[in-house]
């Protein structure tokens, strides 16, 4: 008899192609994506030893990091930044070589890498998924074993379709019960983050498990895994469900009907976890954060706590509160704010953004609030237009803009002026990471968009109250909107 | 341009305290410096906002020409950017201490032939102490008495301190031999294109 095994084990097992002992294992990765930004010094190692791209067919590549999101009609003569311009011509001429399916800027399929893979029905359950990108691991909530790699690997990748790995260790994550009205995937993620710490995954896979996981839709699902980095884990992933398969069923690349291998995988009964940690959903509330690391978050009917501990520790919350302009015991709520950010491949898809415009409908954005609404992808740009959800942005006051990282990673003009504090609903509150000098408050599209009317940090639950009696709780719910 | 040595097997350098927790790779280098289609040239970019302080420790002339940074715990957590362990390689860094790593990072690392050092948090203190100030506080203004030198031996896997008192380290076993030995880990994959295709036969 096997012995009991967890989802990582099973998706492991299938990959492993050699198992030396002392010797990392060759693994092989079904699917590789690829943008523009970590993949050029790959291409050219590659032909520097005369090697081409094993697999194309495993391949799919797109532009997203330093593409521009202004203009309906983006195409690439509307980017006007020369090194953003060469990297993406080298992308386009590296692609067309080796025989590369790309989705160029403008294109209709465009959109950020973890928007479209899951989008266009290549993230299937059970694959191995790589990216030279750190949150690969959204593409876990489709039941993969998916991580980010450095761009060495990435030629690695492109050569042999093989990574040398040592097998993280399995961590549990448990979600008990069910989340309440106006907490959402993204303040489970930051709830974990602020429990066990920017390191505490390290070494680890996350699997998610529990009622609260099992309800959210797979767009939730997306965001947790899509987290699972800012808590050092490069891996995070759901045990696909009848969700899962519904989500994939009649996707442009998806394949048709549903393998009996996929209902397989989940960890058994009796699997052991190297580490568990349980959260109890129903008494989480919205989550905002207040430093310069993912893990300094707290509810945002909450102060900035006070310094503890030892020295090191103190140094490290005062540094970060002096770089965000903050004081311990400031309450969250009412802190001013100058941009909103909704998007990014954490909560940039149709959900976040139906979310999003449940707040904003019938309103106006505070006076001298900038909200930038991005989404994630051109196909989820198109549902949203097709819902009038880019009526409600532009009737509120904010900018609806075409898809990419955006202010994200600001590598493409949109950013905030030094000192400037945004609430984003992105997923990365270093310094400088929404341009030199920014603040950013890390949070889900309900409290960003609650933000974007009151000038200032802001518990969305008293909003959705109002718009839930008029609008019929259900849009409004933790669990994000239906999906495309 | 030189090509970047591709072995490491001892250094002997002082250290540069860069004494922060969560140094991510947004800091080692920020997102407007991966433009480049390059790998080389990057070290001016290395922490180039925190280089705006004319206070900051690489600012700091006492540290020009050290090769190893002694930082806090998960360095290198955040983005995937291999730009990071370039940037530091560029920047003449051929080693860093930590408590610990982001996992991306040290991998990017050790690919790049600068050796991810992890510590205990009491190695770290000792360390601390003599490499950087006789009490172990953390003072990064403070200039530093003399210049004192770590040696870090990836043979024998020990940091040896000013005192010549030594710390072990671990470093798994295969980056260690490809680092010793200057192997270059594609090589290695590419030795198992028999058993790849194999796999590729079983598996459609
Ligand atoms: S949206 Fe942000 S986190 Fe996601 S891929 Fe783009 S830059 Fe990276």
């Amino acid at each position: 008899m096997t012995p009991p095994r967890t989802l990582l084990d099973k998706i492991w097992d299938a990959h492993e192609v050699t198992a030396k002992p002392e010797h990392p294992s060759v693994i092989y990765i079904d699917l590789h994506l690829i943008h523009e930004v970590t993949s050029p010094q790959a291409f050219t190692g590659l032909q520097q030893r005369s090697l081409c791209v094993r697999r194309p067919d495993r391949c799919l590549a797109t532009m997203d990091h330093s593409t521009p999101t202004f203009g309906q009609q983006a195409t690439s003569h509307a980017i006007t930044d020369a090194a953003a311009k060469t990297q993406l011509a080298r992308l386009t001429e590296n692609c067309h070589r080796h025989g590369i399916t790309l989705y160029p800027h403008g294109s209709a399929e465009n959109g950020i890498v973890h928007v479209i893979g899951p989008e266009r029905g290549r993230t299937l359950p059970g694959m191995t998924i790589v990216c030279g990108d750190s949150h690969t691991s959204t593409h876990g909530a489709f039941g993969a074993l998916a991580f980010g790699i450095g761009t060495t690997e990435v030629e690695h990748v492109l050569a042999t379709q093989c990574l040398l790995q040592h097998k993280p260790a399995a961590y549990e994550v448990v979600f008990e019960n069910s989340l309440p009205p106006g907490v959402s995937a993204k303040d489970m993620a930051l709830a974990l983050i602020a429990k066990i710490g920017a390191d505490g995954g390290t070494g680890h896979a996350f699997e998610f498990r529990g009622q609260a996981v099992e309800e959210l839709d797979m767009e939730g699902r997306m965001t947790l895994c899509n987290m699972s980095i800012e808590a050092g884990a490069r891996a995070g992933m759901v045990a696909p469900d009848a969700k899962t398969f519904a989500y994939l069923a009649g996707r442009p690349e998806a394949p048709k009907g549903v393998p009996a291998s996929w209902w397989r995988l989940n960890s058994d009964p009796d699997a052991t976890f190297a580490r568990s940690v349980t959260i109890d959903a129903s008494t989480l509330r919205p989550m905002v954060t207040f430093g310069t690391s993912p893990e300094m978050g707290i509810p945002v009917d909450e102060e900035i706590p006070t310094a503890k501990g030892d020295a090191a520790t103190r140094g490290k919350l005062e540094r970060a509160l002096e770089y965000m302009g903050l004081q311990s015991r400031q309450p969250m709520v009412g802190i001013a704010i100058d941009v909103v950010f909704i998007g990014s491949c954490t909560n940039g898809r149709l959900g976040d953004l139906r979310q999003a415009a449940s707040v904003l409908r019938g309103q106006k954005i505070a006076p001298k609030v900038r909200l930038l609404v991005v989404p994630g992808s051109m196909e989820v740009k198109r549902l949203a237009e097709a819902e009038g959800l880019d009526e409600v942005f532009i009737e509120a006051g904010g900018e609806w803009r075409t898809p990419g990282c955006s202010m994200c990673i600001a590598m493409n003009g949109d950013q905030l002026e030094p000192g400037q504090r945004a609430v984003s609903t992105s997923n990365r509150n270093f310094e400088g990471r929404q341009g030199p000098g920014s603040r950013t408050l890390l949070a889900s599209p309900l409290t960003a968009a609650a933000a974007a009317l009151h000038g200032a940090v802001a518990d969305p639950r008293p909003l959705l109250m109002s718009v839930g009696a008029s609008q019929g709780a259900e849009q409004v719910h933790g669990q994000q909107g239906g999906g495309a | 341009m030189k090509e970047p040595e591709k072995s490491f097997v001892r250094l002997r350098s002082m250290v540069v305290p860069l004494l922060r927790d969560n140094v991510d790779t947004d800091q080692i280098i920020p997102a407007r410096f991966l433009k480049v289609t390059h790998r080389s040239s990057l070290g001016p970019a290395a922490f180039a906002d925190w280089r705006r302080d004319p206070a900051f420790v690489l600012e700091q002339e006492r540290y020009d020409g050290a090769q190893i940074l002694l930082t806090g715990e998960n360095f290198g957590c955040g983005s995937s950017r291999e730009h990071a362990a370039w940037a530091l390689r560029g920047a003449g860094f051929r080693a860093v201490i930590a408590t610990s790593f982001g996992d991306i990072f040290r991998q990017n690392a050790l690919k790049n032939a600068l050796l991810p050092v992890e510590l205990t948090p009491s190695q770290h203190e000792e360390l601390l102490a003599e490499a950087v100030g006789q009490d172990g506080v953390v003072d990064v203004e403070r200039p530093a008495s003399g210049t004192p030198l770590v040696e870090i031996d990836l043979e024998r896997l020990v940091v040896t301190m000013p005192s010549g008192r030594d710390l072990p380290f671990d470093v798994d076993p295969f980056s260690r031999y490809c680092l010793l030995g200057g192997v270059d880990q594609l090589d290695y994959l590419l030795s198992f294109s028999k058993e790849i295709a194999n796999y590729e036969v079983d598996h459609g």
